[in-house]
């Protein structure tokens, strides 16, 4: 089974996100990237299927982030086989512009899966999953929390709500879009990153950023206001403890 | 869309939506019901105008090529098409919009039609508000769940059923083997009045013991957000949100949860919301009704106290 991983990296969402100064994006000079935490999931499932079935593991990064690196040398440090870093100076893209950039590095590789998580944070215009399974013209499956292989076949378990799940097969190449891996991902030590870090099988392909064609633009974002509808609580824990025990008790629970 | 042979709720948020729109543009509310043995169905939805029904055994269960296909090709020249972004959806929208060409655009929460087609979106997990606006007169929408009342969507349209034929030609990519039913733990946190709801905030499995302890006191439940579940740290049954349960108890505490659309969606309804989290902008105190900045580990010690001697 041989498998390629999309990852992409997204506004750490710990942090405070600053808008720019006309108000049309996000501040994206003093932002800390992380990892999508749903291509991490798609990373560990893939890791989890090449334990169980062989085959290679090749993960694709796009963009420029300055955290990109890392993420690409822990993927290494996990297990994958081949690094390939997309792109170095891309600025923030659409859905449509990420699936076509990811669709030219697949092309002319042989892979049975491709993983990617089931949505990203800044997903605006389309699941990146089911976009490159479009122009592909493969299959996929959404919202998948588990995958296994056997014989050339695949089978996937979809999510839908309230813990039901339906079990598919699917006909390979296929692309998935990972919810949740079957474990949680893994940890890996910073000696292994380092030693993945000297191995170098990292590589790096330019990308011309394509245009946009996803049709769709931004006029304006705003930081919803805090507590909007909240009644926020002020002092210390202890001043909380004691207006959170009257807001209890005025809500009818003994 | 269906599920387990019944219109999900969403459909109904979807047609109160579509109305609105409708009202605004003088066009009609056209619904698409795709399944087998779902003619019957096409009853409820009085709330659109026309109803197409493709009613076919290859659609007994959800296929997300064999739908997507099909609805791609109900949607004819329709301007606007709204999908649920559900489990169900996330396989569709994005699918009729590489097809189609149509731009799609994800996490609405509402549609405008004044100076031309465009929405507002829920991005960074809640954290940010977008106004977006599409090129063109013609669009998919993927819209969170709860955007939109379902009552407003049963009932008002001119409801003319319509059979088609199944018009797809290929043969599924995908094909569903079985659907599964969680089975029932020892809670129901659906029937508890008090739901104490950890998030990822908690930091440890060991951690939840205090959560529990203060479930204990208010003689309820602990709950959890999606990622406290991937971990294993608590059951499948407890957790809150769009794959998980929808509740509405007395009384929702939160620590550290942020307030992801996914989350909200199963909670939001509860009666008296507390949230505590560290984080000042959290979208959960967009939805709760009385907040607290700070950190749990500060404030649980202190609550737990204050009720053992109350
Ligand atoms: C298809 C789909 C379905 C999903 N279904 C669900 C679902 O059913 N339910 C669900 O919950 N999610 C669901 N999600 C996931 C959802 O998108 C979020 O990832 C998830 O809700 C985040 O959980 P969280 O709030 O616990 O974690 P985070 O978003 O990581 O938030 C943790 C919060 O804790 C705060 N915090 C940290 N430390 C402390 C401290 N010491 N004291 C106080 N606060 C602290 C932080 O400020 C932060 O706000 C779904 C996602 C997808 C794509
Ligand atoms: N003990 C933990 N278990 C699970 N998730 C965690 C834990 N500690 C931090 N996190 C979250 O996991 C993500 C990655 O954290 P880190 O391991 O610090 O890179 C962040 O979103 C953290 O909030």
């Amino acid at each position: 089974m041989d498998s390629v991983v999309l990852l992409r990296p997204v506004p750490d969402p710990v942090e405070e996100l600053e808008l720019n100064d006309d108000g049309s994006d996000l501040d994206r000079d003093y932002l800390g990237y992380v990892l999508n935490e749903f291509d991490d999931h798609a990373l560990e499932e893939a890791l989890l299927l090449k334990e169980a079935t062989g085959g290679t593991l090749t993960v694709l990064g796009l963009g420029s982030a300055d955290e990109m690196e890392q993420i690409l040398y822990t993927a290494l440090a996990k297990g994958a086989d081949e690094a390939i870093k997309l792109g170095d100076e891309l600025e923030h893209l659409s859905i449509s512009s990420q699936a076509e950039i990811f669709v030219s590095a697949l092309e002319g590789r042989s892979f049975d899966l491709v993983l990617t998580g089931v949505q990203a944070a800044d997903e605006l215009n389309g699941q990146l999953a089911v976009r490159v399974a479009a122009k592909l013209g493969i299959p996929h499956v959404s919202v998948v929390v588990g995958a296994s292989a056997d014989n050339g076949s695949v089978k996937v378990t979809k999510e839908f709500w309230g813990g039901i799940t339906a079990d598919y097969q699917i006909q390979t190449p296929a692309v998935l879009g990972i919810q949740a891996a079957r474990q949680a991902p893994r940890y890996v030590a910073v000696s292994l990153i380092r030693q993945a870090q000297q191995g170098g099988d990292l590589s790096e392909t330019d990308v011309d950023p394509p245009p946009d064609t996803s049709g769709v633009r931004v006029i304006s974002v705003r930081v919803p206001e805090a507590g909007e509808g909240a009644e926020m609580i002020e002092g210390d824990e202890e001043a909380a403890a004691t207006k959170i025990v009257e807001i209890i008790r005025s809500a009818g629970v003994k | 869309m269906i599920c387990q042979g019944e219109l999900t709720e969403t459909s109904f948020e979807l047609i109160a939506q579509a109305r609105s729109v409708a009202t605004q543009t003088g066009g009609r509310v056209v619904a698409g019901l795709v399944g087998s043995d779902i003619t019957a169905l096409a009853a409820e939805l009085g709330g659109a105008d026309r109803i197409v029904v493709v009613d076919d055994p290859a659609f007994e269960n959800f296929s997300p090529d064999g739908h997507a296909a099909v609805f791609g090709s109900l949607i004819g020249d329709s301007s606007v098409v709204l999908v649920p972004y559900t489990s169900m959806g996330m396989d569709v929208a994005s699918a009729i919009s590489a097809t189609s060409g149509m731009p799609l655009v994800s996490f609405c929460t509402a549609i405008s039609v004044d100076g031309g087609l465009g929405a507002t979106c829920q991005l960074y997990a809640g954290k940010i508000e977008a106004d977006v606006t599409v090129d063109g007169d013609r669009a998919i929408f993927a819209v969170l769940t709860g955007s939109a009342s379902a009552d407003g969507g049963r009932s008002g349209g001119a409801a003319e059923v319509e059979q088609v034929d199944n018009p797809l030609e290929m043969t599924l990519r995908s094909t569903c083997l079985g659907i599964a039913e969680p089975e029932g733990g020892d809670v129901d946190i659906t029937s508890e009045e008090v739901l104490v709801v950890v998030g990822r905030g908690i930091e440890s499995e060991d951690n939840i013991a205090e959560a529990q302890e203060l479930a204990d006191l208010l003689g309820g439940a602990v709950a959890g957000s999606r990622p406290i579940i991937d971990q294993g740290w608590l059951a499948k049954d407890r957790q809150v949100g769009k794959s998980g349960l929808t509740v509405k108890p007395k009384l929702y505490l939160t620590l550290g949860v942020s307030g992801a659309p996914e989350h909200i969606e199963g909670m939001k309804d509860a009666e008296t919301i507390i949230s505590v989290n560290t984080d000042p902008q959290a979208p959960i105190f967009g939805v709760a009704h009385y907040g607290w900045v700070g950190d749990i580990f500060d404030l649980l010690p202190e609550l737990v106290d204050k009720l053992e001697a109350d």
